[in-house]
């Protein structure tokens, strides 16, 4: 935002780039839960846009993403993000279409030592020449830091309007954005991708332990954000609603997995992912009754639904708590 | 000028606004596309698409467990 507004205030005609790689937090979560019901349900790139009174490109990455988030050529950050991969990624998809459409040079919003992995003085030139943009990218916020880009040299931009910011501190960015006016900003690098979300990776690193192999689909990274997950064989794991928003969502599932609700009392829907067998399916209906009303009965029904449609319904004891090994939670 | 559908529905934000956008590529200036989601986060994210790209919000409902949101191409 603020980076955009640097050139745009030397009248550089700018249009926003946003890639969705399915992992971003923004969005889903806010639409699933009933807690974040209240938020407001902004895309903030949109609302970015905006601000700024630009055109924004929203673009589907999700495919080719797999492979970076797969086999990061500079390894992961502290959870499962391969952040300087990631930064490569999008810097060159901005490249392919700033060609595409007849643009001259990429502008970021990166700041020399914001990010321990991705925005250091030696992995910026990394990002540029991995990206193929090279002296077309321009970070307005570090760039006195940086040597001269093809913008700069050009006049395109002046050098000595744009800003010399490093480190962790976002004091500069906040003073520089009360400047431009405006009272509310976006959520900053880092927090917007759920794979720098330890519980998240974990059940990404458990997915992939699962099924023997590094890969996903769209819809395994979407369960991932929603509900508790549960995982007492290797052969399967439970998803378990944590409230009716979660149950809304996942009810759009049905017809893809194993699924369990109770009927003799109010309870979650649960996903069964994996292959089960009668020992597996009842455990999976004792948890269903563990995390719903029926907690404390003696017995509780739940229905239990295959996707080719045939259904039985199992009289179960709920679990206990202690009955449920902490090893379970994925 | 012509009348569109998009089914939008089970998929979450930003997926709404990718597809409306994808669709939108392909008509002409003057037709209308009504696009249908089960994210209610859509009632924000496709009007502020359309105010960023200058397309026209005609309608916007909210069934419940579908939102449903008419647009003008421009």
């Amino acid at each position: 935002m603020l980076a955009a507004r640097v050139v745009m205030d030397q009248g550089v005609h700018v249009e926003g780039l946003n890639f969705f790689t399915g992992f971003c937090v923004e969005g889903h979560t806010h639409a699933i839960r009933n807690q974040d019901k209240a938020r407001p349900k902004r895309n903030n790139a949109l609302w970015v846009a905006e601000q700024l009174g630009i055109k924004l490109h929203i673009v589907d990455v999700i495919e080719e993403y797999k492979d970076i988030v797969i086999n990061p050529r500079h390894g992961y950050g502290a959870n499962l993000n391969p952040c300087l991969d990631c930064k490569g990624f999008m810097v060159g998809k901005a490249r392919e279409w700033m060609e595409r459409k007849g643009f001259d040079f990429i502008v970021t919003g990166e700041v020399i030592g914001q990010r321990p992995k991705s925005q250091r003085k030696d992995t910026m030139p990394v990002v540029a020449r991995e990206s193929g943009a090279n002296d077309r990218l321009l970070r307005p916020l570090c760039a006195k830091l940086l040597p001269e880009t093809l913008p700069e040299r050009e006049g395109w931009v002046d050098r000595a309007r744009l800003h010399g910011f490093s480190g962790r501190s976002r004091k500069p960015q906040i003073a520089l954005a009360q400047h431009f006016g405006f009272e509310d900003w976006a959520q900053p690098a880092g927090g917007c991708c759920f794979l720098t979300d330890a519980q998240y990776s974990s059940k990404l690193a458990d997915l992939w332990r699962a099924r023997g192999e590094r890969r996903y689909e769209l819809d395994d990274i979407m369960l991932l954000k929603v509900g508790r997950h549960l995982r007492p064989s290797p052969e399967f794991k439970v998803i378990i609603s944590r409230d009716g928003g979660e149950t809304n969502f996942l009810t759009g599932y049905r017809r893809q997995f194993v699924n369990l609700t109770a009927t003799s009392h109010r309870g979650p829907l649960t996903l069964v992912d994996g292959k089960a067998d009668e020992a597996g399916i009842e455990l999976a209906a004792r948890l269903t009754a563990r995390f719903g009303q029926g907690r404390e009965a003696e017995r509780v029904d739940v229905l239990v639904e295959w996707p080719d449609g045939h259904s039985r319904t199992l009289a179960v004891r709920p679990l206990s708590a202690e009955q449920i090994p902490p090893e379970w939670y994925v | 000028m012509s009348h569109h559908q998009l089914d939008a529905r089970r998929i979450l934000c930003p997926l709404p606004v990718i597809r409306t956008q994808q669709r939108v590529e392909n008509l002409a200036p003057g037709d209308t596309l009504e696009v249908r989601c089960t994210d209610h986060g859509a009632l924000n994210d496709i009007p502020a698409w359309c105010r960023i790209n200058g397309h026209e919000v005609i309608e916007t409902r909210d069934d419940g467990a579908e939102v449903v949101i008419t647009i003008r191409v421009s």
